[in-house]
């Protein structure tokens, strides 16, 4: 299921237009970080490929759907969104209720709903919380509940509105897990974030956003090495980028490994 | 001086059996910066909670050991004396704005006001709190049609106004973005400095080591590492636990495992330092 995004214009009521003529193809299976400064589109994009948002004008299809003509309850069978507050998205008594309540939504059968929670459940480590109520957890807990009762809808398409934000080390690793999961299941995973370290490490492809049109779109690789560009939204290339644009290594290195190995060409 | 000492801390939440803090000795000089690291879960919201009299004046539990701030202790305090002696910003700017104001003005005014404080005084500290956060041009603007950043700064001026002995701030910049980022910590490095003592919990390591005087380490309701930043923040004890470690600093451990970080050479927490260490 690709995601074709036609020259999508979006004005807000009240007369803010938020998104301007933006184009982007996004294929099945591929791993999207959206990066730029507050303001500059991200959400209103993402709220698009959902049928949170409808055009203002442009289209936007997911798969053969046409996101105008089918109802957001059609596209949440496609499309699964993370908000960035659990808490907007959390009610049930328990978790594993929380969880279940997507895919029991969709009318699956109870075996199949069984499997798809005890799957998520173990994705987002909370196997043995299953019973407790989302409440007596705290609230970075309740980001991988949030996050689990996505990922229990199997959708082809997971969208994490900043899923880092407020979380310890620990967590970040076990959503890096999950992402990492999913690409390997053939999932589409878009991401809204601000934490550039986390985009570059797992993430392929960057889009950087800037008043409401496309500032850069392309691998992970080439994009956060285009340190003026991306300065225009106030976004930083990750730190080992920088560190290693400062020692003279002409690859933009993304990661620890890749730091690492251009390091000991240079020593060479 | 210490402005803060507590004695054998310990605290546990109503209907919960584990401790939440344990056997906490903290002392804090009056002017220090002192930030607190640690994973989700380790105890530093209550610890921020303990230092601003919430625990044991609204969060009731069991409380052992004492607090102390100006040698006044928590327990035979009320919370409204409290407030003059520490002020707390929490985390979400949402959840400290009043609502009830039409104006930053008003809203920094708000606290005074409640406290009965006459009004030739009110002006001229709300004024002065405005300045030294920098957003006296935001003075008249409503509350909510704010940046992240900015209401995070409004916040923390309405905290700053009441003129605490100490400031304790809970990851003031974790619902901002970057450049929100970059005011509110440009605010408390420009405090710090004027010589007002400050608690920061904190989970972004690089700022911490740029800032702080003094780090300590939570873990599981204890202090775990109580010392220089750089010496915490670098430290191996902090490995596999779930604490924010800077990429600099892990990048570099791992240099070192291979030959790559000369020999003998402290690790590295920012930037300049790992440029400085690789170079060699």
């Amino acid at each position: 299921m690709n995601i074709e995004v036609n020259n999508l214009d979006y004005t807000y009521p009240g007369a803010v237009q938020a998104l301007r003529g933006v184009s982007i193809t996004i294929q099945a299976g591929e791993q999207v970080a959206i990066v730029g400064q507050n303001g500059s589109g991200k959400t209103t994009l993402v709220k698009h490929l959902n049928g949170l948002l409808q055009p203002t004008s442009g289209t936007v299809m997911i798969g053969e759907l046409d996101t105008r003509k089918v109802s957001v309850a059609k596209l949440a069978r496609h499309v699964g969104y993370v908000f960035q507050n659990p808490d907007e998205q959390l009610f049930c008594r328990t978790v594993g209720e929380e969880i279940a309540f997507g895919p029991r939504n969709f009318g699956f059968d109870t075996q199949k709903i069984e499997n798809l929670v005890n799957d998520a459940l173990q994705l987002v480590e909370l196997t043995d919380k299953k019973d407790t109520n989302p409440y007596d957890l705290s609230s970075t807990w309740r980001k991988m509940i949030a996050l689990a009762s996505i990922l229990s809808m199997d959708t082809d398409c997971v969208i994490l509105d900043e899923p880092t934000t407020g979380q310890d080390a620990a967590n970040v690793a076990r959503i890096a897990h999950v992402v990492s999961e999913l690409k390997k299941r053939g999932k589409t995973v878009i991401t809204i974030t601000h934490d550039i370290d986390f985009g570059a490490e797992n993430f392929d492809r960057v889009i950087a956003l800037a008043k409401g049109q496309v500032l850069v779109d392309g691998p992970a690789g080439s994009v956060l090495g285009e340190t003026e560009i991306l300065a225009q939204t106030y976004v930083d290339p990750p730190q080992l980028t920088r560190l290693g644009k400062r020692l003279g290594i002409k690859k933009t290195v993304r990661n620890q490994e890749e730091f690492l190995s251009a390091v000991e060409k240079l020593n060479m | 001086m210490a402005i803060v000492n507590l004695k054998q801390v310990t605290y546990t939440y109503p209907l919960t059996d584990t401790p939440a803090l344990s056997k906490v000795d903290l002392q804090i000089k009056e002017g220090e910066f002192l930030a607190i690291i640690g994973p989700n879960g380790s105890g530093k919201s209550t610890l921020c909670y303990t230092l601003a009299g919430f625990i044991p004046h609204f969060f009731k539990g069991e409380l052992e050991g004492s607090v102390e701030v100006a040698e006044v202790e928590t327990k035979s305090s009320t919370l409204n004396e409290w407030v003059m002696n520490v002020g707390l910003v929490f985390q979400n700017p949402f959840n400290q704005i009043s609502g009830a104001k039409y104006s930053v003005f008003e809203e920094i005014a708000f606290g005074l006001e409640n406290l009965g404080v006459p009004r030739e005084e009110i002006n001229p500290r709300v004024e002065q709190a405005l300045i030294m956060t920098g957003i006296d041009d935001l003075a008249e603007r409503s509350p909510y049609s704010l940046s992240g950043g900015q209401q995070q700064r409004v916040a923390l001026t309405s905290i700053l106004v009441m003129q605490p002995k100490v400031l304790v701030l809970d990851e003031p910049t974790s619902q901002l973005d970057p450049i929100g980022t970059r005011e509110v910590f440009g605010v408390i490095r420009s405090l710090a400095e004027r010589g007002i003592t400050v608690v920061m919990v904190e989970h972004k390591v690089e700022w911490v080591a740029q800032f702080a005087d003094r780090v300590v380490a939570l873990y599981e309701g204890q202090v775990l590492m109580d010392g220089k930043p750089r010496e915490v923040l670098t430290s191996d004890q902090l490995v596999g636990k779930g604490f924010g470690i800077s990429r600099y600093t892990s990048t570099a451990r791992e240099a070192a495992r291979r030959g790559l970080w000369p020999k003998k050479s402290e690790l590295p927490v920012t930037l300049d330092e790992a440029i400085t260490g690789f170079k060699k």
